[in-house]
């Protein structure tokens, strides 16, 4: 079956070690997590994770449900990217002094539509937003020109090109049951 | 009312009585002392059984809960004692037995140091509980227990662990006890879908050769009469799987048999002979599909389950139709066509009859001299009426168990199923009885399986707990020693014991028995196990190198059932 990149999103309560009642379902698989972003969702006192993860749609569908059954997960489903717009973000550190042995840096600076952060006499700290390849891509480029003192990307955080988010079907069918949802 | 402010040791055991608790099976020791305290005064209301072992705790809190649908209770001490109910609640776990194991924590204030005794309970037991949580300060016990046994109970049951730091018990606050109603992030039981359950009767409706799997989720949702109702319409054959055992009466006649590995014959072959197949409340366990690339492929799919995540894990369904089977079964039985399917339900019986030759009358009525596991079984069964809670160890034991007792009652077999846990019988077995006092409580236990928690005759003694033990005696681990004689070889890599005078042992503990050396004498045995409900320990000699048929080998489809020579 084919492999490729899933981003699974999950909304849960806000309780301590949520994110190990996660894993714990990845380890039995050996699955590895490539990108994890974990923060605070739209509702308060519910977080939302964004995890991306080289997989098989038939692991992923036992994976999700897996998780969903979890009772402080409020809902979880996945998404290819053909489904999400998506975005991380990279930082780049580089010796100032190199960076000016370039010459101009107008060039990189449009082509990779790049903000400077911070500016000395040492360092340069760059940011560029981005899908991953974009942001391996300046990677790759400047490394092999005056080289990266230092790197870091975020996880990806993404929203489904639908138009509602699945987690509020699932809190109306609560009230609807329920009434009104207490925290 | 006035609230009245208390210990959150006292509350801890208030939150159990709110929740019907009447039966605890622990422990103490150093960080649940407070609590432990506290139910020092409680004696007329709960009644607390000392085991020997945290493990024994766990595996009776099992047997409790199996016969008697109701939540299973631990109490134990941190560190060790948290530990060794890892096994239990693991097998809880998957097994969906309700179960609330309450350990004690080093003080909040050490958390974290490596203080003494101090584990990571939570994160221990994380994977293996429905829910874990870890209460750090009194006020939090009231809402905690009461979502603890909410859990616990509701929906596909399982194993919570609730890990209490001990200033929490010492902390003294305003209790007021809220019972837990529903979790926002939590759904126990879907909501039947009747479209599904219209597409699932479509496919049976048009079945020529219908076939019924039943699993514990017909048991837990106590569904027994929606189970026959639905089958007697459409005159579909039933099998149960190991822990779907008891599910249906076994004189019910549809009922065909026990699946899996060393199931019946028929269950097994006409798997793949079917048209339509109706999984309810089972998972699909390897132990009963064999090789999936080869199980079913012929047939449609319906599947009925209460858990989502059980759905197209194994099999794909073409029907599946979540709830509980109590909810599904008459819905789905509404929009059946009453139907015969006489020849098809026939041809199951004729499979029998080639399981009986081959396998069963030798196990029955064995030639040799040495008695097989089967024919003491089923000695008992009758002697019993096939009306007692049925108790397993793991291994020979508990398929020769499954496979050659009958069952009248419901919740008539508590054995060790997804975990497959050595140790479990004995303790289980006393659970069982004091959930079940007024049943006859028969344990089956290999030599091996025996003495992985044999120091429970303790508990037995103290508590008087009428359980009727059986060893049946081969002085090997049996079901390791078929393996080895079927697939490597017949090398016996260390699966023979020398096992010591069990009788003895017994008697040590002030327990009537008796060992049974030959078959003239195994009647009149089984006759003194019987007279009275006191425990008694049953020693029975059975052949040395018997094999349990037929089987399913590992990674084989289930028409590659092996009869034996």
């Amino acid at each position: 079956m084919e492999t490729k990149l899933y981003t699974i999103t999950i909304f849960s309560e806000n309780t301590v070690g949520l994110l190990n009642q996660i894993t714990i379902i990845f380890t039995r698989r050996a699955l590895n997590i490539e990108t994890l972003s974990v923060s605070p969702s739209a509702i308060k006192g519910i977080h939302k994770f964004t995890i991306t993860i080289f997989s098989t749609q038939d692991v992923m569908e036992k994976v999700v449900k897996q998780i969903d059954k979890r009772i402080d997960i409020l809902k979880a489903y996945y998404n290819t990217d053909e489904d999400l717009v998506h975005q991380e973000i990279a930082l780049y550190k580089v010796s100032t002094e190199k960076l000016l042995g370039l010459g101009s840096i107008e060039k990189l600076i449009r082509e990779h539509h790049i903000q400077i952060l911070e500016m000395n006499d040492s360092s340069v700290v760059f940011q560029k937003i981005g899908h991953y390849a974009e942001t391996q891509k300046l990677f790759d480029e400047l490394n092999q020109s005056i080289g990266v003192l230092q790197f870091i990307r975020s996880g990806r955080v993404a929203i489904t090109k639908s138009k509602v988010e699945r987690l509020s079907d699932m809190l109306g069918e609560i009230q609807r049951k329920f009434g009104k949802i207490q925290e | 009312m006035e609230k009245q402010k208390i210990t959150g040791a006292k509350a801890l055991i208030e939150s159990m009585l709110k929740e019907g608790v009447d039966t605890i099976f622990g422990y103490p020791g150093g960080a649940i002392m407070p609590a432990f305290d506290a139910l020092y005064d409680y004696d007329k209301q709960l009644n607390h059984i000392l085991t020997r072992h945290e493990q024994g705790a766990a595996h009776a809190a099992q047997g409790y809960a199996r016969v008697s649908g109701k939540v299973g209770v631990c109490l134990v001490t941190s560190g060790p004692a948290a530990t060794n109910t890892v096994t239990g609640i693991s097998d809880a776990m998957l097994d969906s037995t309700p179960m609330v194991v309450i350990t004690g924590q080093v003080g909040a204030a050490l958390l974290g140091t490596d203080a003494f005794q101090e584990i990571d309970v939570v994160g221990i037991t994380q994977p293996i509980t429905k829910w874990a949580y870890q209460i750090r300060r009194a006020e939090d016990i009231p809402w905690a227990v009461a979502r603890a046994f909410y859990i616990a109970r509701t929906g596909r049951p399982g194993p919570v662990v609730l890990d209490i730091t001990k200033n929490a018990q010492f902390q003294e606050f305003e209790f007021e006890y809220k019972p837990i109603t529903h979790i926002r992030s939590y759904i126990p039981i879907p909501e039947v879908d009747p479209v599904q359950v219209k597409v699932a009767a479509d496919l049976i409706n048009s079945a020529q050769r219908p076939y019924a799997l039943v699993g514990q989720g017909v048991l837990l949702s106590e569904a027994e009469a929606e189970l026959k109702a639905f089958l007697e319409k459409a005159d579909i054959p039933a099998a149960w799987t190991l822990l779907g055992a008891s599910a249906m009466p076994t004189d019910f006649p549809l009922n065909v048999g026990f699946l899996g590995m060393h199931g019946n014959v028929a269950p097994n072959i006409k798997t793949n002979e079917c048209d339509v197949l109706i999984a309810i409340g089972m998972r699909f366990d390897d132990r009963v599909t064999g090789n999936l690339a080869k199980y079913a492929k012929q047939a449609k799919v319906v599947h009925l389950d209460i858990d989502p995540a059980e759905i197209n894990k194994n099999v794909k369904a073409d029907a599946p139709v979540l709830g509980t089977a109590k909810e599904t079964l008459p819905a789905l039985t509404a929009l059946l066509h009453p139907a015969k399917h006489t020849e098809w339900i026939e041809s199951f019986r004729e499979v029998d009859k080639q399981e009986f030759e081959k396998v069963i009358k030798r196990e029955l009525h064995p030639e040799s001299d040495e008695m097989t596991m089967g024919e003491v079984i089923r000695k008992i069964s009758e002697a019993t009426n096939h009306n007692a809670v049925v108790v397993t160890d793991v291994g020979q034991n508990q398929m020769m168990a499954a496979r050659y007792s009958n069952y009248n009652i419901p919740r008539s077999l508590v054995t060790s199923g997804g975990l497959g846990t050595m140790g479990f019988g004995l303790p289980a077995a006393m659970g069982a009885k004091v959930g079940a006092p007024h049943r006859t409580v028969v344990m089956y236990s290999g030599d091996g399986g025996f003495q992985m928690t044999i120091q429970e005759l303790g508990t037995i003694m103290q508590e008087q707990l009428g359980v009727k033990m059986v060893i049946l005696n081969n002085h090997f681990l049996g079901m390791v020693r078929q393996w080895q004689e079927m697939f490597f070889d017949e090398r016996y890599s260390f699966t023979e014991m020398q096992n010591p005078d069990f009788v003895a042992i017994a008697k040590a503990y002030r327990i009537n028995g008796t060992e049974v050396l030959k078959r003239e004498e195994l009647d009149a045995a089984i006759a003194d196990m019987l007279k009275d409900d006191k425990p008694y320990l049953l020693v029975v000699n059975v052949e040395k190198k018997g094999m349990v048929y037929p089987m399913v080998p590992a990674g084989a489809s289930v028409t590659e059932i092996v009869l034996g020579e």
